[in-house]
């Protein structure tokens, strides 16, 4: 089951892998891949979001293992996406870069969005956990509530037109944060 | 900007009829086999094209970037959206533009008619995306000048206002709400007037694909490419700046003007770079697109960071 899982998070990446190859990823193939990775990062780090209320609501607590290895899915599918970024459409021009990052609220969020994941997914391992603590390894986990929304706000912030399928990520994020503070109020 | 004077055209370059004919036919074959990109099947050559002298030294932007890269939120909010939903769909004939407003001889004007009396001209021009993507296109038309001579403006003819087909029947993008449709659009009238301003009907030396704005749209190359409006049905000569759909959409982030300018950023993003499609990296972008020397002096005297 496990293996599949990876599979199944592997298989968007492997997809546009075969795209690339072919040549299929259109007449923008950077802006397509930066895209291609954004949308799939958001949606597995929108999944590893569900694992928790699911268990708690649903009862679903099967699920719980995977919880961490959606979270670390996302976050691999952000690193490729930043890359992407970084690498193809500004070519390491760090001063542009810095320029879009103080003055351009999408990028702004983007790049805060990945930075709160960071510490996530270097304390991710079972020896972090240990080494932190339970409790505080809980406390700093919660970044993912503000990294995953913003990435969704990032979304909203970079199209043209069309915002409806980044406010439906956003909205979802935020009822599966809703979901969790009314569980525990009702505790 | 470098405007190369185009070598003369030897005998032995110009396509015989017989071989084009038999070309035109081989083409027909393929669409009817579905061999052929959807939208270049409908394509037909225009044989008395003249190369005109307003020609940018750069690559061209292969034809099946320019007609399946498309912003025509007509027929849909993705690039690949009009190649896939406006051939066959966007009825191109018969087709009229009216012409009316301040002017002695307001009317209309058939697109077969326009294409019969003019002399059609090729002219290479860069196109500037507000969203920082770029190409350079061979279009084919006539000066807007010349046309909208024929109709007298008078005095009071401040501005053109330009509007696109409204259909919902022929095009499944107006049913999805947000915008202010019809597409519109506006020049200023020296804006209008200018040598580069073009009326486009062909693009790589065939009619329009529908996705690019069958069968005749404007081309502003100094200015971003959302002022280019598509497949048009009515210009207007009015007396006060005209309302256009991004101004109305978003009045912070598309001005009315929207001169190329590396110097203004969208609120959302920089203007400093552009990426050419077909190339890798960014390139800086050029004020007015690179036609700063033709065009810089339609707007001397006001503050670009106002009027953007």
């Amino acid at each position: 089951m496990r293996l599949l899982a990876h599979l199944l998070c592997a298989l968007p990446l492997v997809w546009l892998g075969g795209l690339a190859a072919l040549d299929r990823l259109g007449a923008n193939p950077v802006e397509a891949a930066i895209r291609f990775t954004g949308d799939w990062g958001l949606r597995i780090l929108l999944l590893s979001l569900a694992v928790t209320p699911l268990r708690q609501v649903a009862g679903l607590s099967a699920l719980a293992p995977y919880r961490r290895m959606l979270g670390l899915w996302g976050f691999a599918y952000a690193v490729t996406h930043l890359l992407g970024y970084v690498v193809f459409d500004q070519f390491f021009d760090w001063d542009n870069i810095g320029h879009e990052i103080l003055k351009h609220k999408f990028i702004t969020a983007g790049m805060a969005a990945f930075t709160l994941l960071v510490p996530l997914a270097v304390t991710s391992t079972q020896g972090m956990i240990k080494r932190m603590g339970g409790g505080a390894w809980r406390r700093l986990h919660r970044l993912v509530y503000v990294a995953v929304p913003l990435a969704a706000l990032h979304y909203i912030w970079m199209v043209k037109a069309g915002r409806t399928q980044p406010s439906i990520y956003l909205a979802i994020a935020l009822l599966l944060l809703l979901c969790r503070w009314v569980y525990a109020w009702r505790r | 900007m470098l405007i190369r004077r185009p070598d003369p055209i030897k005998p032995s370059e110009i396509t015989p009829r017989s071989a084009y004919l038999s070309r035109r036919r081989l083409i027909a074959g393929a669409a009817a086999w579905g061999m052929l990109p959807a939208g270049l099947a409908l394509a037909e050559a225009f044989p008395n094209l003249r190369k005109s002298d307003y020609k940018v030294d750069e690559a061209l932007t292969s034809q099946k970037d320019v007609t399946h890269y498309n912003n025509f939120y007509e027929f849909g909010l993705d690039k690949e959206d009009p190649s896939a939903n406006a051939p066959g769909k966007l009825k191109t004939r018969p087709w009229t533009l009216k012409v009316d407003g301040e002017c002695a001889k307001p009317g209309t004007l058939d697109i077969d008619a326009l294409l019969k009396e003019s002399a059609l001209e090729e002219r290479v021009y860069r196109h500037r995306c507000v969203e920082a993507w770029s190409m350079v296109i061979p279009w084919a038309g006539v000066p807007l000048a010349d046309v909208l001579k024929r109709f007298e403006p008078n005095s009071n003819a401040k501005y053109v206002a330009f509007e696109t087909l409204n259909d919902p029947a022929q095009m499944p993008g107006l049913r999805s709400g947000g915008f202010a449709w019809p597409y519109r659009e506006g020049l200023r009238i020296d804006e209008a007037m200018h040598p580069l301003t073009l009326l486009a009907v062909g693009l790589y030396g065939e009619t329009l694909p529908a996705q690019n704005g069958a069968p005749i749209r404007l081309v502003v190359p100094w200015k971003y490419g959302f002022k280019s409006i598509k497949s048009i049905v009515r210009i207007s000569f009015v007396q006060i700046q005209p309302k256009t759909l991004w101004n109305s959409y978003a009045a912070s982030e598309y001005g009315f003007y929207s001169n190329v300018n590396p110097a203004v950023d969208h609120p959302r993003w920089s203007q400093a770079k552009e990426h050419r499609i077909g190339e890798f990296g960014r390139r800086p972008t050029l004020p007015f697109n690179g036609y700063a020397e033709q065009v810089a002096g339609l707007y001397d005297g006001m503050d670009l960071k106002k009027y953007f």
